[in-house]
């Protein structure tokens, strides 16, 4: 997480995150997904990746974030968690960034809400932020 | 792991399998006092044990298993014979063993465990036990003394560190352990783990196997297609050899039943006789782990239940020694495991008050329910029958924790009894859990794969039979298969995927069964029956009980699995049709007043329609007019091992009608208490729903009124009445009957 000094960065909204490369396993296009029926909602669907079956979280709809306008075409980080492999819908990929520890910051008091639960922190990058997500909290089951 | 760690495990495993047959060849020597084969096999056991334990220094587990190779050299030379006291003592040393040899594994060292009492017992046995030839105590089936040598010997134990010489010759005895010969050389001990890893990789080329046989498919003629029907066979092949190798012969669980059966009936003071057939059956392994327990409980339970107490048996003519058989064979893909015993039997009448007593099932229901129902009732959570708590079983719990086990592997349990002459337990399970056939049906664009286990049959309807096919009973769908009323469920709407139900020109029904209940469910199409690869969810998805699982299919994309007892228990099939319908009695139609009802519209003679509450209808039903017989001055049918009293309608309404010669006799047939009585209608019309209006005028005996339904004046019959003018001999009594 916050240790990590390489990230892999990605788009959500407006936003700009970042997880640890450590923990990432690939990144790929949007892959057909199966929905599954009387599910969480922050559950998209399942993928099959090279034979193995991945649950997709829809990362908006965990942050609270808008829905992804129609025809968006999502993008997929595979994460490795706890839980075994997830796949993470995000809306653009980006480069992977080395930071400076010295431009962290820890999250402000001020944030409210799932922000405050699932941001660790930010790298003050030049002209944006880039929000560090505490990977193990974002894919537990919301109950 | 160290070298050391590496011999004790080894001998952990082989002491372990030792053991286990160590039990069953004490058993089996108490029916055979004198067979010396037996003997030496037991002694080899005990001999091998001591010999390494006293080579890596496990002293407890060395004197507890000193004192019995003493004891069993001494019966082995036929200086003692044995007794019931003996083979406890030999078989509570196998116990204390095996205690001993886990805490070794867990820990590495031997737990502080005291023996002292069963090496005091044993010695005492070794000093005082009966010389052979006495008699034989109770309990042990037919004696046969062996040589009879007079008075012990050698007394006195000998002391368990300075016995020199039996160390000595302990430390070489691992090495005549293993069964000589050329078994050895053609077998080769695997580890499970890689057995599973290679299941697994199985199951993916299964997949690509699907995959590649839905590409050629497309394009038959190309030069791919001969390659492909190669993998598809060598995949096919493949797969079943290696199913092979995580098979195990059911008479690995079978083994430690006699055991079982042999201390539970001396706890009980019966004499029971187990009979095995069929030990060789193979089924997965992971598979014989799960059938365990449930396995264990019900041969528990037909000793202490089953069979009856030695004097009770007496009076009813039968042999003092109880029978219980275990039969275990393949037939149509599954495994057939079936436990029966020659006890009493199963009481009908004492399942139904218990079932009513304990809240399980209405009384009205009970009443209502066929034989194999109520007997099935004994797995109903909450349910048992045992009057007295023994330390053994009847404490209600169980019977359901055994059904529950079973489905869980997908299987099934069922019991038949004769009241008298024995009890049947029935399993059913599957061969294998990896890879199963499943039947692959659409709802709103989706695939979902319904495991065969389940299915029942499918039934197709097709223009005004599928947009008249499906009737409503109390605001619940159903569907009249074969006279019969089959709950409907319609899955897009369980799935949440679809709302309200459309009518459609095609109507798929898959019918399936899930906890003893059948239902049918509505589903978009039909696609085709395929080996599915059985793959868990993650743990985003414990909480979707109506899913069981998801596989790959040929195009590569995911397809959830159904638990169809879990779509059963969303779509209320299961728990709660018992709870409706026993409901529906608790407020009692009194069809009058303007309540909104089901109600069932019948043709009565040739133009007059009738009404009848539905929820005095217990089914519908459909006779050949040769089924008709004659009782008395009454028409009867026979009816499910019963005689069925027929009432026509329209006599008792007084409506004319000419002897019309129709095809099928449609009987609505009705129960009130143990009594069922079928009504003759010449036409079943309907089921509506419908504020009733009753216009007295019309009242005579037997109607409650008239109404005007679907536009037509309908009589509303008033079926208590009906059938308590008609002038019906008693009820007759099913055991009477039958």
């Amino acid at each position: 997480m916050s240790t990590a000094t390489q990230f892999c960065t990605f788009r959500l909204d407006h936003l700009t995150f970042g997880v640890g490369v450590d923990e990432v396993q690939e990144v790929i296009r949007a892959q057909q997904m199966t929905p599954v029926p009387r599910a969480p909602g922050v559950v998209e669907g399942l993928i099959n990746l090279r034979g193995q079956i991945v649950t997709a979280l829809d990362l908006r709809r965990r942050l609270e974030l808008d829905p992804r306008p129609d025809g968006a075409e999502p993008m997929m980080v595979i994460v490795r968690a706890a839980q075994g492999e997830l796949s993470l819908l995000v809306d653009e990929i980006g480069d992977v960034v080395e930071v400076d520890e010295e431009a962290f910051e820890r999250a402000p008091q001020t944030l409210e809400g799932v922000g405050r639960e699932l941001i660790v922190g930010a790298y003050k990058l030049e002209g944006r932020l880039l929000l560090v997500l505490d990977t193990a909290r974002t894919v537990e089951l919301v109950t | 792991m160290s070298e050391l760690d590496e011999v004790v495990g080894e001998f952990l495993v082989e002491s372990y399998e030792n053991l286990d047959r160590y039990d069953e060849e004490l058993i089996a020597l108490e029916r055979v006092p004198g067979d010396l084969e037996i003997l030496d096999s037991i002694f080899r056991t005990i001999h091998t044990i001591k010999g390494t334990c006293g080579f890596f220094g496990f002293s407890t587990l060395e004197s507890v298993t000193h004192v019995a190779e003493t004891l069993l050299d001494r019966l082995r030379t036929g200086e003692l014979a044995v007794t019931e006291e003996i083979a406890s003592a030999l078989l509570t040393t196998g116990d204390t063993v095996r205690r001993l040899l886990e805490a070794i594994e867990a820990t590495g060292e031997e737990s502080d465990d005291d023996c002292a009492a069963l090496v005091a017992e044993l010695e005492r046995l070794d000093t005082t036990g009966e010389p052979a030839g006495a008699p034989s105590a109770a309990g042990v089936s037919g004696g046969d003394p062996g040589e009879a040598t007079a008075a012990p010997a050698q007394a006195g134990a000998p002391s368990d560190t300075s016995d020199s010489e039996d160390a000595a010759s302990g430390a070489d005895a691992p090495a005549g352990a293993p069964s000589p010969g050329g078994l050895a050389e053609t077998t080769v001990r695997v580890d499970v783990g890689l057995l599973d890893d290679l299941m697994n990789l199985v199951g993916e080329l299964v997949l690509a196997r699907n995959q590649i046989v839905q590409l050629v498919a497309e394009d038959p003629d190309g030069e791919f297609a001969g390659a492909s029907q190669r993998l598809n066979l060598i995949t096919t092949e493949l797969q079943e050899g290696v199913m092979k190798t995580r098979m195990q012969p059911i008479g690995h669980v079978w083994n430690k039943l006699p055991r079982v059966v042999r201390d539970l009936a001396v706890t009980c003071d019966k004499q029971v006789d187990l009979a095995m057939e069929g030990r060789d059956t193979e089924l997965d392994k992971s598979l014989i782990e799960a059938i365990k327990d449930p396995l264990t409980h019900l041969v528990r339970n037909a000793v202490d239940h089953g069979i009856e107490p030695r004097a009770e048996r007496r009076a009813a003519g039968k042999p003092d020694v109880g029978r219980l058989t275990l039969r275990a064979f393949h037939e149509g893909g599954q495994v057939n495991i079936e436990i029966s015993d020659d006890g009493g039997g199963i009481d009908l009448s004492t399942i139904r008050e218990k079932a009513v007593a304990k809240g399980i099932a209405g009384a009205d229901e009970v009443a209502r329910m066929g034989e194999r129902e109520v007997a099935n009732l004994v797995f109903a959570p909450g349910f048992s029958t045992a009057s007295q708590v023994t330390n053994v079983s009847g404490r209600g719990v169980g019977m359901d924790v055994v059904r529950t086990n079973i489905e869980r592997i997908g299987g099934t349990v069922d019991v038949s009894s004769e009241l008298g002459a024995g009890t049947t337990f029935k399993i059913k399970i599957p061969l294998t859990l990896a890879i199963v056939p499943a039947l692959v049906v659409g709802v709103d664009a989706e695939r979902y794969a319904i495991p065969q286990l389940s299915l029942v049959e499918l039934v197709r309807l097709e223009g005004d039979a599928a947009r008249e096919g499906i009737e409503l009973v109390h605001g619940a769908p159903v569907h009249r298969l074969r006279g019969q009323l089959l709950p409907i469920v319609h899955l897009g709407r369980e799935l949440g995927r679809v709302e309200g139900v459309c009518e459609r020109d095609v109507l798929n029904i898959v019918v399936l069964h899930a906890d003893g209940e059948r239902f049918g469910l509505v589903v978009d199409e039909i696609h085709d029956t395929q080996e599915i690869v059985v793959k868990p969810l993650g743990s985003h998805l414990r909480e979707a009980t109506l899913f069981a699982g998801a596989t790959i299919m040929g195009d590569g994309r995911v397809a959830l699995i159904l638990d169809v007892l879990g779509v059963a228990e969303r779509a209320q099939v299961v728990s709660e049709s018992r709870e409706r319908s026993a409901r529906s009695h608790d407020d009692e139609p009194s069809v009058g007043g303007d309540a909104r009802r089901s109600l069932l519209l019948v043709a009565v003679g040739e133009d007059r329609r009738a009404a009848v509450a539905l929820s005095e209808v217990a089914r519908l039903e459909e006779f050949e007019p040769s089924a008709i017989e004659w009782a008395g001055s009454h028409e009867v049918v026979q009816y499910r091992g019963d005689i069925l009293p027929l009432v026509r309608l329209s006599e008792a309404l007084g409506v004319a009608t000419t002897s019309t010669a129709n095809d099928t006799v449609e009987v609505v047939v009705h129960r009130h208490g143990d009594r069922q009585v079928g009504l003759v209608v010449s036409e079943i019309l309907d089921v509506v729903d419908d504020h009733l209006s009753l216009d007295g005028t019309a009242c005579r005996p037997g109607l409650l009124g008239s109404a005007v339904i679907d536009g037509h004046v309908t009589d509303v019959v008033d079926v208590d009445t009906v059938v308590a003018t008609a002038g019906l001999p008693p009820p007759s009594h099913p055991e009477v009957a039958a």
